[in-house]
């Protein structure tokens, strides 16, 4: 993976002085809040329902066991204990002294890490595929493209009072483990006919309260010259976009208003201009960014032999590994979705754990997931069995990896001051009522995802079954929403029909999963079963 | 009944106007801002007591001052879905 050079480190060591001063100056008194405010945030410090957040960047969600032994090192040092992994592929604590972020900080500098590009008004974490290097079906690898779109997004002068936030994905490969098509920007990295590599893409996707699937804006971008379109994109947004209202500031309204076509023309002829600016990286540069993500000295002929004798640790490899594109590897999920537990949520214990398996198994090296899971992207099959045994005494086996048991929440309104209704104890009840693993391999790949406001951090709109927080009239209300999708098949839910309280919404969830059981044809998933007979038969049931 | 909240400057923790100068942890030793409220936020602010204060309605139960709107109670309390670090597990955050 890549490491810092002196310029990166200077740049980092920097940012943590000049925080130190800010911190000192506000604690003195001499910078007020209204002043403070966007300095902390740019660093990536929240103030919350119970005190300060810190939001750390996990760059494309990738990281090595010494970074994730300083995120166990933070939690139990500053924190309470635990971290909350995001979808954004990153981690936050929730009980951050001020006093204490500028050492928090340097410690993270230490390993190469901050908090830089996780708020603001800026290009934010760019994040990518979770089995990048891996997958056994891409095209290549889409880190080095990541790193470099975070090298050029970083301190980038131009994009740093952006109308709103800016969300880029990178993947490479068909199927979409990113959401891909849900970000402002959305790049998939492709081969023409001819081999040669380029990149396709999508601009002015998003969920929040307007949720957009991000048209293609260009089939085609030669890779030696994503930056400069990616930069043409940007410019045209940044140029246009409402900076008078901020629920439309976001680049998919102005995709939206003026149109994907006239959106395009404007990107064309901005880029024509980029090409002439020669911002685009040399080569070298590319190659030297390259040479961190080259192959890790895999063992050649493995068997792909794994001895399932036991029959949990067969469950657990059928649903939590990946394929991995060398014979003997796999990439497998540990899911932080134990049934009733907090989704993403990981003590400092467990964090240290998952560090020792990446060291000892996996290359040293974690990926952070978008659905709030951690993988280990390279491992022995004829590891899985010890790996597994470790993780199981830790309560981090759970075999649940895309089933309803394996759901997205957002902290909600037990930790986020934008939140309108909890999130996390709906998530626990359903966990819950789906616990049987059984039950839920019956129910196949099934989606859900939980959202504690219209905000969408927990990424309703993209479930296969979606649950919205509400308010209503001061109490918590829950809307159903069915047939979304942030994959390939990407799709926005619906709302079915009239809320729920807590104890109706997890009724609900069950409700629907019988009708998807009763009415499925062999072969299809629920959203399959849904997009085949429609919203109505859920709704009578749900409703009568 | 107003009640004065905001968070401790320094650590981050949810503080409550407790009278005078005076500002607690705990939602029990919260007392009626009432027509002042506005006047007490801009003076304790000013003299750097509070962070980010603002004015919840509330009312007077069995338990103490208690806030009408569940957020604030989840602030005076805890997460409800981590009682280990809730203040006091005494009172129903839920509904009051």
């Amino acid at each position: 993976m890549y490491q810092y050079d002196q310029y990166d480190q200077a740049m980092v060591d920097a940012r943590v002085a000049e925080f130190r001063d800010q911190v000192r100056r506000r604690l003195d008194g001499s910078l007020p809040e209204e002043e403070f405010r966007h300095l902390r945030l740019k660093n990536g410090l929240y103030l919350q329902l119970h005190a300060y957040m810190l939001r750390v960047a996990i760059p494309y969600g990738t990281l090595n066991s010494k970074q994730m032994h300083m995120l166990a090192h933070i939690a139990r040092k500053y924190d309470k204990g635990y971290g909350h992994f995001t979808t954004r592929q990153n981690i936050q604590y929730n009980w951050i002294k001020l006093e204490d972020a500028p050492d928090i900080l340097a410690e993270l500098a230490t390993v190469e890490m901050h908090a830089i590009q996780t708020s603001g008004n800026c290009i934010r974490n760019i994040s990518s595929d979770q089995f990048a290097g891996a997958a056994a079906d891409e095209i290549a690898d889409p880190r080095p493209w990541a790193e470099l779109l975070r090298q050029w997004s970083t301190f980038h002068p131009e994009f740093q009072l952006l109308p709103r936030k800016f969300k880029i994905a990178v993947i490479a490969s068909p199927s979409d483990r990113a959401a891909m098509r849900l970000h402002d920007i959305g790049i998939e990295l492709v081969k023409n006919d001819a081999g040669v590599l380029g990149a396709k893409f999508f601009a002015g996707g998003g969920m929040g309260r307007t949720p957009m699937i991000a048209p293609m804006i260009r089939e085609w971008v030669p890779a030696e010259e994503l930056i400069s379109y990616a930069e043409a994109c940007l410019r045209v947004y940044n140029r246009h976009g409402r900076r008078d209202n901020k629920y439309k500031a976001r680049i998919k309204i102005l995709v939206h208003e003026i149109g994907a076509d006239e959106y395009r023309r404007q990107v064309e002829e901005e880029f024509a201009h980029m090409k002439t600016l020669g911002l685009d990286p040399p080569a070298a540069e590319l190659e030297r960014i390259s040479a961190f993500f080259r192959d890790p000295p895999f063992e050649q002929g493995l068997s792909d032999d794994i001895d399932r004798s036991d029959p949990d640790f067969a469950v657990w490899v059928d649903q939590n590994t990946h394929p991995h594109r060398v014979p003997g590897y796999t990439s497998l999920t540990i899911s932080l979705k134990p049934a009733g537990g907090i989704p993403g949520d990981a003590t400092a214990e467990q964090i240290d754990l998952m560090a020792e398996l990446a060291r000892d198994y996996a290359f040293d090296e974690l990926r952070v997931t978008h659905a709030q899971n951690i993988v280990l992207a390279h491992v022995r099959k004829a590891d899985l069995y010890a790996i597994w045994q470790k993780l199981d005494d830790a309560g981090l086996a759970t075999a649940n990896l895309d089933l309803i048991g394996d759901m997205i929440a957002c902290p909600g309104l037990d930790y986020c001051s934008l939140a309108n209704a909890r999130s996390i104890p709906v998530a626990q009840k359903i966990s819950e009522r789906f616990a049987d693993t059984g039950r839920q391999r019956e129910l196949g790949e099934l989606k859900l995802k939980i959202s504690g406001c219209i905000n969408a951090c927990g990424h309703h709109h993209a479930g296969h079954i979606g649950i919205l927080g509400v308010d209503k009239k001061g109490l918590e209300n829950y809307q159903l929403l069915l047939g979304g999708s942030g994959a390939e098949d990407v799709s926005l839910a619906r709302i079915v029909g009239p809320g729920f309280d807590e104890d109706g919404i997890v009724n609900a969830v069950e409700t629907v999963t019988n009708v998807y059981l009763g009415a499925r044809e062999p072969g299809e998933r629920f959203v399959d079963t849904y997009r085949r007979i429609g919203m109505q038969p859920f709704k009578e049931a749900l409703y009568g | 009944m107003k009640i004065l909240t905001g968070n401790d400057l320094k650590t981050g923790d949810v503080i409550w106007w407790a009278g005078d100068t005076r500002w607690s942890r705990h939602l029990a030793d919260s007392v009626d801002a009432g027509d002042e409220a506005e006047a007490i936020l801009k003076r304790e602010e000013a003299a750097r007591r509070v962070n980010v204060p603002y004015v919840v309605d509330g009312k007077q139960t069995d338990q103490g001052p208690m806030p009408l709107h569940i957020k604030e109670r989840i602030r005076a309390f805890g997460p409800t879905v981590r009682t280990d670090l809730a203040i006091n597990t005494s009172i129903p955050i839920v509904k009051v």
